[in-house]
């Protein structure tokens, strides 16, 4: 039995293709084959020889045929092996073609802006943008004969002949939307309102239509000291480090007190770092809500109080993500967009990252 | 507003240097924006004093010169013809900028003689365009800094100009004494107060002033006088510097003194020529179409209402604005009358915008000068016309009076502590309204008092009438305590706890919009708002209703209708640029008329040229109609949109007519348009197709319902699911839409889903026909299904399609 043993297993391993190993299972398994020859033969035997022979049969029938089996799989292997050798590609060219699009930062810095001030109990507000003239300029106690709306540069929509009623303009700044959130959500309040706003002025460092983000905070006892908190909390999560604010009196027909904000930087290699060095940059306006504002807004200023702030959107982006050029912004070049644009994955949020 | 270092202290007793005046200017509110000072660019010059002077060797007009200099015995060879033994001269070492002639100085030589430095000119330190020799100095130290010896002996050589913005509340800073006073509330300095003497009159005015009854309003306070025998010519060197420091070009005495009065005090005042006015002055409102050539050299007409000054005969002055060409002052003006009056700021405002004039008088004046200075302001004047010019002063004739106001606010030394968040002490607080010249309202304060208030009450100075209020009063003492000093203070939550979702439906679906088409590979554009008239027009706008009344460019003259039109301009300057295919989106307002409420919000895409640039797999082909409509209702799927939308075929005309459609819940709410561009729109705007777009109108999208977070029960069989496929011949204009609608309903528990996979038109079908094949999807729901029960809803999917089409199976 050994040496059918020793034939078989040696046969199996020698076998070059699935054809001879078919032959060779046939031989020793098959129907026919030695081994189930043997096996029939137990029935002529002693039950004593029986009880030696049959286990050992039994043991060399399933050797042989795992020995089968793992043989079989090892030329599947091999020839699998060959045929892949066979089917080599060029990895090195491109993948399918799929198009890349992009964010426009002034959509990403808008959610940016969004998502922290949110954390601080701020909601978005809306305002037209072919605005009231009350709105935009006698509501924030801008009067018709005040100098700041000569100073403003405002577009005026065209009046037929017959309406006269004041012309409506494109709103100069987001602080309409100050007064229309206060008529519509009253006291206390904190919004803010981002958007488009329109002055008549072109040249290298402006467009005739830019993007502000207004603050509103009106409650009993918001101080100024809040808003310089708010701000430079706004602004160290904005920029990712820690910025120092610089308050400046200033002037505004809206706030009083008013204040100019500038931001630490450093400017060395003409480039802008915010957050460190000795130098100043101004970037918004605010101040504490004038009190005819207020009241414009219908709410009473013997009882509530806060702050509004006003920035740019493109220019807190042009300051973030180092670009250049304003006039850029609105010139759609697809170089441009690729370059400065945002993937469409990248939502920031404060727990992810601005 | 420009001034110089050195007239700011004929006002002001300081030790104070420029870079710490102008810090504190700023902080203060009267922002720098620049300041131009001269000894900035000689800092490195210093004394020396010329030895030795001998004739260079090989050189007639050199000579070499030994010097004696803070950095010992120098040689330096000099062309100069005063360079001499003995003198003291200004000295730039090597390494040393020159910036009259724009070089470094190095040690050289010259012929064959080294030179270790420079002695320099006016000219060349640019001082003056004085060059015939180097300088000369009387005195000084050798080593010495020539900026400290300027500084000391000829100051108004590094006077340096500091210029500021004004804010349009704070007009009293129009003038160097206002700049002064503020300086001096923050203590940089002490204020000097010059006493006004009044100038007695000679002789009686001949030349008499009224205000009519009319026009009081406009014209409060009008103060004049006569000087007559005045010598008219240049004004002296230093009023003619000063002015010229400041940018201003001197003319003559009489004129440089109303400018000066303009800037040193904020009091523009005006000159006439008494013998070219007719007869008595009178302030009155124009009847109308009166007009006057004005010091501009313009003629102006006047509308009913403007106010002007008339001599016996006509118009002489546009009050408060502009005086009239013929009655101004020349080099022969022998009697001279000074005007000094207050107008109201608000009637010259609106009369210099309708006239579209814009004088430095007119700028202060709507801005509001000191009304109670309008006569000390002539006396000022007269003095300085009688030192300059001589003369003899006439009697002051006056109309109308000074206005004063009785205004006084409380001073509640706690409301800066509440409303800005300082603690400055009560003392403080009052004593630096005292130093800007507030005054206690004794009256008031006592008065209120005894109603229980223990603050004090001020009356704001005649020269700050934007001071109204208490917020007023605050503001002033933090100005002026500085609001650097502002401490941070958190902001409580408004809420306790997690801050919850503030975002709107719409808000949230500008978001989603926004990454979708991210997603789907466009670029997101932000275009003008603006457009041309001619592109609005191809899209339903640039009607009178949305244009600009002053736009800046013919290009941008009116509101955009839809983004289509922007989108496509940026696709044809991107094409111009090389790049033919394009994906570009925008998020943003359209305007379809010029109220407020007529604004909207839309989504719009843009599809050009090919899917992707030639590519090896063959991938990239032209963009089609289903690209556009593909991303339309993967946008409208992530805004939350119905899926169960009709499609209409009627769209605007910027769409091509049979390539279009229009995603809709019933015939009038439109969510979406998608299709091809119109060629003609894109041949007028010069785009190369193929072009297609979606439109997306995010708030037309009904709300939500409030349902809660959870998703509902998710409805699955275990069983196996059987699809079969159909292929119909149908006429050619009928839409897959009816064919997919009515194999659903042939059993609306077993067909799941019904697919169109296949569409062929024409060959062998003959014209007017085409064939449509769906994939039909059988999910049984109970038990496994016989293949007599399949094949049941076969035939009712036959026999239903036939019925709603008339389409046959395909044989």
């Amino acid at each position: 039995m050994d040496d059918l043993r020793q034939k078989y297993l040696t046969a199996i391993g020698d076998a070059a293709d699935e054809t001879v190993l078919e032959d060779l299972r046939v031989a020793a398994v098959g129907k026919k084959g030695e081994v189930s020859l043997k096996m029939r033969e137990l029935g002529k035997m002693t039950p004593e020889e029986r009880q030696v022979a049959g286990p050992k049969l039994n043991a060399l029938k399933d050797e042989i045929n795992a020995a089968l089996a793992a043989k079989k799989e090892a030329l599947a292997d091999t020839a699998l092996d060959e045929r892949l050798k066979s089917e080599w590609l060029d990895v090195t060219l491109p993948g399918q073609p799929r198009r890349q699009g992009t964010i426009h930062p002034v959509s990403q810095v808008t959610e940016e802006v969004t998502a922290i001030l949110a954390d601080m109990g701020f909601s978005v507000a809306e305002g037209p943008q072919i605005e009231d003239d009350w709105f935009n300029f006698d509501a924030l106690n801008i009067p018709d004969h005040h100098p700041a709306r000569g100073e403003m540069d405002t577009f005026y929509m065209h009046r037929d002949e017959g309406d006269n009623r004041l012309p409506h303009v494109l709103r100069t700044h987001t602080s309409p939307v100050q007064i229309r959130a206060m008529q519509k959500h009253g006291a206390p309040i904190r919004v803010i309102a981002p958007g488009r706003v329109y002055r008549a002025d072109y040249d290298q460092t402006h467009t005739p239509m830019f993007h502000q983000v207004e603050g509103l905070a009106i409650d009993r006892d918001i101080s100024m000291a809040n808003l310089k908190w708010v701000l430079e909390e706004f602004f160290s999560v904005f920029f990712g480090t820690s910025v120092k604010t610089r308050f400046r009196a200033s002037h505004f027909p809206f706030t009083e007190p008013s204040a100019e904000v500038d931001i630490q930087c450093s400017w060395e290699g003409g480039t802008v770092k915010v957050g460190e060095g000795e130098g100043w940059l101004e970037v918004l306006g605010s101040g504490m809500v004038h009190p005819n504002v207020i009241r414009a807004g219908g709410i009473d200023p013997d009882d509530w109080q806060g702050f509004a702030f006003g920035m740019g959107i493109d220019r807190m982006a042009m300051l973030k993500y180092g670009i250049p050029d304003l006039r850029a912004f609105f010139d759609s070049d697809l170089r441009w967009l690729r370059h400065y644009g945002f993937s469409a994955l990248s939502v920031p949020t404060l727990h992810g990252g601005l | 507003m420009k001034f110089t270092l050195s007239w700011l202290k004929e006002h002001l007793d300081t030790t104070a240097g420029v870079d710490e005046i102008a810090e504190t200017l700023t902080d203060l509110g009267l922002e720098v924006e620049e300041v131009v000072n001269p000894s900035e660019k000689l800092r490195g010059f210093t004394l020396g004093k010329v030895l030795k002077a001998e004739k260079h060797p090989d050189a007639d007009r050199l000579r070499v010169c030994q010097v004696e200099t803070d950095q010992g015995e120098k040689q330096i060879i000099c062309g100069a013809p005063n360079a001499r033994e003995g003198i003291t001269v200004v000295i730039a070492h090597p390494g040393t900028y020159i910036p009259g002639i724009d070089t470094t100085i190095q040690v050289g030589k010259i012929r064959g003689v080294e030179s270790h430095g420079m002695m320099c000119s006016e000219r060349e330190m640019e001082l003056s365009d004085e060059h015939d020799g180097i300088i000369e100095l009387p005195s000084g130290a050798v080593g010495e800094s020539f900026t400290d010896w300027l500084a000391a002996n000829q100051p108004d050589k590094i006077d340096p100009v500091i210029e500021i913005a004004i804010t349009p509340n704070r007009q009293d800073a129009l003038g160097v004494e206002g700049i002064a006073r503020d300086l001096a509330a923050r203590g940089v300095g002490t204020k000097i107060e010059k006493p006004i003497a009044p100038v007695p009159g000679a002789f009686p005015s001949p030349i008499n002033v009224t205000i009519d009854d009319d026009t009081l309003d406009g014209a409060p306070h009008f103060t004049g006088r006569l000087i007559r025998g005045v010598k008219n010519g240049p004004s002296p060197e230093w009023l003619q510097k000063r002015l010229k420091a400041i940018g201003l070009r001197p003319i003559s005495a009489l004129v440089d003194i109303t400018n000066f009065f303009t800037y040193d005090r904020n009091r523009p005042l005006h000159v006439f020529d008494a013998d070219k006015t007719h007869g008595d002055l009178r302030v009155h409102r124009a009847k109308g179409g009166e007009e006057l050539l004005a010091l501009d050299e313009k003629t102006y007409t006047f509308a009913p209402g403007m106010m002007i000054i008339s001599g016996g005969r006509a118009p002489e002055s546009i009050a408060g604005v502009m005086g009239g060409e013929d009655s101004g002052v020349t080099e022969d003006t022998v009697n001279v009358f000074l005007e000094s009056a207050y107008w109201d700021p608000v009637t010259i405002a609106r009369t210099a915008r309708a006239l579209k004039i814009n004088s430095d008088a007119k700028y202060r004046f709507e801005r509001g000068v000191d009304p109670e200075f309008t006569l000390p302001g002539l006396e000022l004047a007269t003095q300085m016309v009688l030192d300059l010019c001589g003369g003899e002063p006439g009697e002051v004739v006056s109309a109308g009076a000074a206005t004063k106001t009785e205004l006084s606010f409380r001073l509640d030394t706690d409301r800066c502590s509440s409303l800005v968040g300082m603690d400055i002490p009560a003392a403080t607080q009052r004593e630096t309204l005292e130093r800007l010249g507030f005054t206690v309202d004794e009256a008031k304060t006592t008065e209120m008092g005894n109603q229980g208030a223990v603050h004090k009450w001020y009356r704001p100075p005649s020269w700050r009438p934007d001071i109204l209020g208490e917020a007023d009063l605050v503001e002033e003492v933090a100005r002026i305590a500085s609001l650097t000093n502002l401490e941070p203070k958190p902001m409580a939550r408004a809420q306790v706890g997690v801050p919850r979702p503030i975002l709107t439906t719409n808000q949230r679906r500008e978001q989603a919009a926004r990454r979708t088409a991210a997603a789907l590979g466009y670029n997101e554009c932000v275009t003008y708002s603006f457009i041309d008239q001619a592109s609005a027009a191809l899209f339903g706008g640039g009607t009178d209703a949305t244009r600009v009344a002053n736009p800046i460019s013919s290009e941008m003259s009116h509101m955009r209708p839809a983004l289509l039109p922007g989108l496509l301009q940026a696709a044809a300057r991107n094409q111009a640029r090389g790049f033919s295919d394009l994906a570009l989106f925008e998020v943003g307002a359209a305007f379809h008329g010029g109220e407020p409420e007529e604004q909207y919000t839309l989504v719009t895409g843009l599809l050009i040229g090919r899917t992707a640039l030639k590519d090896v797999h063959g991938a990239a082909r032209d963009v089609t109609l289903y690209d556009a409509k593909a991303d339309a209702e993967a946008v409208l799927a992530a805004l939350g949109a119905p899926a169960k939308a009709q499609i209409f075929r009627d769209t605007a005309e910027c769409w091509h007519p049979g390539r279009s459609g229009r995603v809709a819940l019933g015939p009038k709410k439109t969510l979406a348009v998608f299709g091809e561009i119109h060629p003609k729109i894109l041949k007028a705007m010069d785009v190369k197709g193929p072009a297609v777009g979606f439109t997306v109108w995010p708030a037309e999208i009904p709300e939500p319902r409030k349902a809660g977070a959870s998703r509902g029960a998710l409805d699955i069989s275990d069983l196996q699911a059987v699809e079969r496929d159909f292929a119909f011949v149908l006429d050619a204009g009928v839409e897959a839409v009816n064919v997919v609608n009515a194999a659903q309903g042939a059993d609306k528990v077993l067909i799941e889903e019904v697919r169109v996979f296949d569409e062929f038109i024409g060959g062998a079908l003959g014209d007017g026909k085409k064939s449509i094949a769906i994939t039909v999807r059988i999910q049984p729901r109970e038990k496994t299904l016989t293949d007599a029960e399949i094949d049941a809803v076969a035939q009712a999917v036959v026999a239903k399609v036939g019925k709603a089409t008339g389409g046959v199976l395909r044989g």
